[in-house]
């Protein structure tokens, strides 16, 4: 019973209640929730190990009846026509979204079900369009608008920072910005420099905006959902591998908190902080971690921007050691950010340097010998841990 | 009676309660001997419209009394508010940007007349008449230009960031160009939600380089979208007279595949009068460009003389012939709607209201320091913040 209510709370899993609330939880409601989450993760035992396990199980025990399989690419499709059914301001706008059905399938068939003006097809255009989607929220809809892939979105840089993240706060509060920005991001397989960007620190220090990243179908679907229903602009990482990722998620609706981040597998020893695909490579890492006798304990920090000082908090408390693994770049990046948060924070409870693996400061190169080195294997990981619990 | 009408001024109009009802003038009508008279008078544009693939509206505008005296007090108030600010920034009260109108208030005032509140504007920096023709607050005006907690955008603005959400005046934007995409959204959200309602977008000859500019054209026109886009041409991006940095500085065939108009900016009766045709023509065949030939006496922002890169003669010769202001004042005198005194002491008493105007603004004081944080999320996103000693939560930031 315990570990069901843990693995729920610990998912952000929010029964809808109502048809449409705009926002996620109540910032108190969702602290209490975590309160209990920590409470049930204190005292049961099992829990961790159902939890280590996958996903699936946390996912399927949320829902009531089986459940269905998904690939992630389906679970951000259901999240847009569930929430496209459910509010006619919201729409989906950008470069072959509509009757090519979307570069990754996201919007697959959603111009046949909702018409060419709610997915809009636009040309390649990216600083326009995106100002469109901006103009567009100003004036009451909720676009979703999608980058065919997130390096293009540099064309529209200028429209996400200087009028997406800043004119709520210009305009005194009078106008608010709850569009969606989203878009495959991260190095892919080969696709050379420009398609395997790694933006999350270009866009960190834009004020205003929030920033969450998917690495599940579970996830996904919660965090499409939640972004849609946002006041605020957010923009939504997903990574270019990781559309094909099959998962059992729950019939029944549900979101994810925007400001969350997720427990993958607790432990003792170590605080692995992650998201994206770098989650997958310190899960690896994390088996051979576990048969080498160590018991880290995985975060998928999910939410890019804020981060949740909650969940790391609470861990650093009890393992006192931090490694940090992603997929951003080096210099200015995540867990650059991440790392100074920890610091100002969490000092006192650090017993070990924080380490942070990054992905090289250069264009990711074309050659799959250089790419691989370019982003941060599970091999490191490994040898990081073994480091920082010496 | 003066204080009445000052008391009338200075206190916030409640949110415009029915957005279909035409604007009403900035300043109530005095009861002098003016006439307030709505029967139509026919008046001829200064000149004929130049079009791009359409067929222009005629010369012939029709006014009232009325209307001339409104257009006559708003256009003064304009005035006499930018001639105010200008000394204001002189006094160090008013610092960083501060983009002056003067002279091209006919654009704002005409665009006005000929459309609703319904209707959206969105302009970029030089946005302070725009703010006040869509019956924005004196006093909140010159409180935001002061950085105080009564601005219309709080305090946090500034002079180019002025907004009226209850007008539909969506600002007020710094990046030169880049309101432009924002003006189509909005134009695609009126669509979308079939309001039957149009945006002004209105730019600058400078921002008329800018690509997104080509690009937003490209979707307007393919999507139909009720858009005018405004280009204000007063002829000098900053400093760089428009001939040295366009090679066609005929901005009204610019759009190639979208029908255009070039209007004398200065005349407020031919502003309405496209303005009017305008928003006909895109509510049925989608955008036009609408290129507003107009001039200000200013310089470009305040630390700009506005006399390096034009001459002295030049800024005498516009106001002396084009004055948008003298123009209204001499038809009135024309028709014999007020006398040349009665106009005298209505700008007497807009110098007035100005002044109670900026008194009351000064009073309000700086922002609190917990504004700094408010307005950068909707919601309370639920971030906590830890005390100085790192252990104990202490506060969740907005």
């Amino acid at each position: 019973m315990a570990a069901a209510a843990a693995s729920s709370t610990l998912h952000g899993v929010g029964a809808v209640a109502s048809p449409k609330p705009r926002s996620a939880a109540p910032a108190a409601a969702r602290r209490t929730a975590r309160v209990a989450a920590a409470a049930a993760k204190g005292g049961a035992g099992p829990a961790r190990g159902r939890l280590a396990k996958a996903d699936e199980a946390a996912a399927a025990a949320g829902s009531k009846s089986g459940g269905h399989e998904v690939l992630m690419f389906e679970a951000l499709r259901e999240a847009l026509i569930e929430e496209m059914n459910l509010d006619p301001t919201v729409c989906v706008m950008g470069e072959d979204v509509g009757h090519y059905g979307g570069s990754y399938k996201v919007t697959k068939g959603l111009a046949e079900m909702f018409g060419d003006l709610r997915v809009l097809d636009t040309p390649i255009a990216e600083n326009s369009f995106t100002g469109m989607g901006v103009g567009a929220a100003m004036k009451g809809l909720r676009p979703v608008v999608e980058g065919m892939n997130m390096g293009f979105l540099l064309l529209a840089y200028n429209q996400i920072s200087n009028n997406c993240g800043m004119l709520h706060y210009t305009s005194g509060g009078q106008f608010k910005i709850p569009i969606v920005i989203r878009g495959p991001g991260g190095v892919g397989r080969q696709l050379g420099a420009e398609h395997s960007q790694r933006l999350e620190s270009y866009f960190q220090s834009i004020p205003g905006l929030q920033m969450v990243a998917c690495s599940t179908p579970y996830n996904a679907k919660g965090l499409m959902k939640a972004a849609i229903r946002s006041e605020n602009p957010v923009v939504l990482f997903e990574h270019v591998l990781l559309y094909n990722l099959k998962e059992k998620i729950p019939d029944e609706e549900y979101i994810c908190c925007l400001e969350e981040a997720e427990m993958v597998r607790p432990g003792e020893h170590v605080t692995i902080l992650t998201y994206s695909r770098m989650r997958y490579h310190v899960m690896q890492a994390a088996k051979t971690l576990v048969n080498k006798g160590y018991d880290p304990e995985v975060i998928d920090i999910r939410s890019l921007k804020p981060f949740d000082l909650h969940t790391i908090g609470n861990s650093i408390k009890k393992t006192h050691r931090v490694l940090i693994v992603e997929e951003c770049m080096r210099t200015g990046g995540i867990g650059a950010s991440l790392r100074s948060a920890i610091i100002d924070n969490f000092w006192d409870y650090l017993d070990a340097p924080i380490m942070c693996l990054s992905s090289q400061d250069v264009p990711t190169p074309y050659a799959a010998t250089l790419e691989d080195a370019t982003v941060v294997q599970p091999a490191q990981i490994v040898a990081a841990v073994e480091q920082i619990c010496q | 009676m003066a204080a009445a009408i000052l008391r009338r001024l200075t206190t916030r109009t409640p949110a415009a309660a029915s957005a279909r009802v035409a604007p009403r003038p900035l300043l109530p009508l005095l009861a002098r001997g003016v006439s307030d008279s709505t029967d139509a008078i026919t008046v001829e544009t200064s000149v004929p419209f130049k079009s791009h693939i359409v067929d222009p509206p005629s010369r012939s505008a029709t006014t009232s009394a009325r209307e001339l005296l409104s257009f006559f007090r708003d256009m003064a108030l304009m005035r006499r508010a930018e001639i105010a600010a200008d000394s204001l920034y002189k006094a160090k009260l008013i610092r960083g940007f501060c983009h002056l109108y003067d002279g091209q208030e006919a654009v704002a005032v005409g665009m006005e007349a000929a459309i609703t509140r319904a209707d959206a504007i969105i302009t970029a920096y030089r946005d302070h008449c725009a703010y006040l023709a869509r019956g924005g607050d004196l006093v909140a005006a010159f409180a935001e230009l002061m950085g105080r907690r009564d601005g219309c955008s709080r305090g946090k603005g500034g002079s180019m960031h002025f907004y009226k959400r209850d007008a539909n005046f969506f600002g007020g934007h710094g990046i030169v160009g880049a309101q432009v995409p924002l003006g189509c959204g909005i134009a695609f959200a009126q669509r979308y939600r079939k309001e039957g309602t149009v945006t002004f977008d209105l730019y600058g000859d400078g921002a008329a380089n800018q690509g997104q500019l080509f690009e937003a054209l490209n979707m307007a026109a393919l999507w139909k979208l009720p858009v005018i886009l405004v280009c204000e041409n007063n002829h000098y991006g900053m400093g760089t007279a428009e001939w040295r940095a366009s090679k066609s500085p005929a901005y009204y065939k610019r759009g190639d595949y979208v029908p255009g108009l070039k209007v004398d900016g200065m005349d407020v009766l031919a502003v309405k009068q496209a303005c009017k045709f305008a928003k006909d023509h895109v509510l049925e065949n989608g955008p036009i460009i609408l290129e507003m030939d107009t001039y200000r006496y200013h310089g470009h922002s305040m630390s700009d003389p506005g006399s390096t890169y034009r001459t002295r003669d030049e800024i005498a010769g516009i106001r002396q012939e084009r004055d948008p202001i003298e123009r209204v004042r001499k038809l009135i005198l024309a028709h014999d709607f007020a006398t040349a005194q009665e106009l005298k002491d209505m700008e007497k008493e807009i110098r007035k209201q100005v002044d109670a105007a900026i008194a009351k603004a000064k009073e309000s004081p700086m922002p609190d320091p917990s504004e700094l944080f408010t307005n950068v999320y909707v919601n309370d996103c639920g971030l906590e913040s830890f005390g100085v000693d790192r252990k104990v939560v202490r506060t969740v930031l907005p």
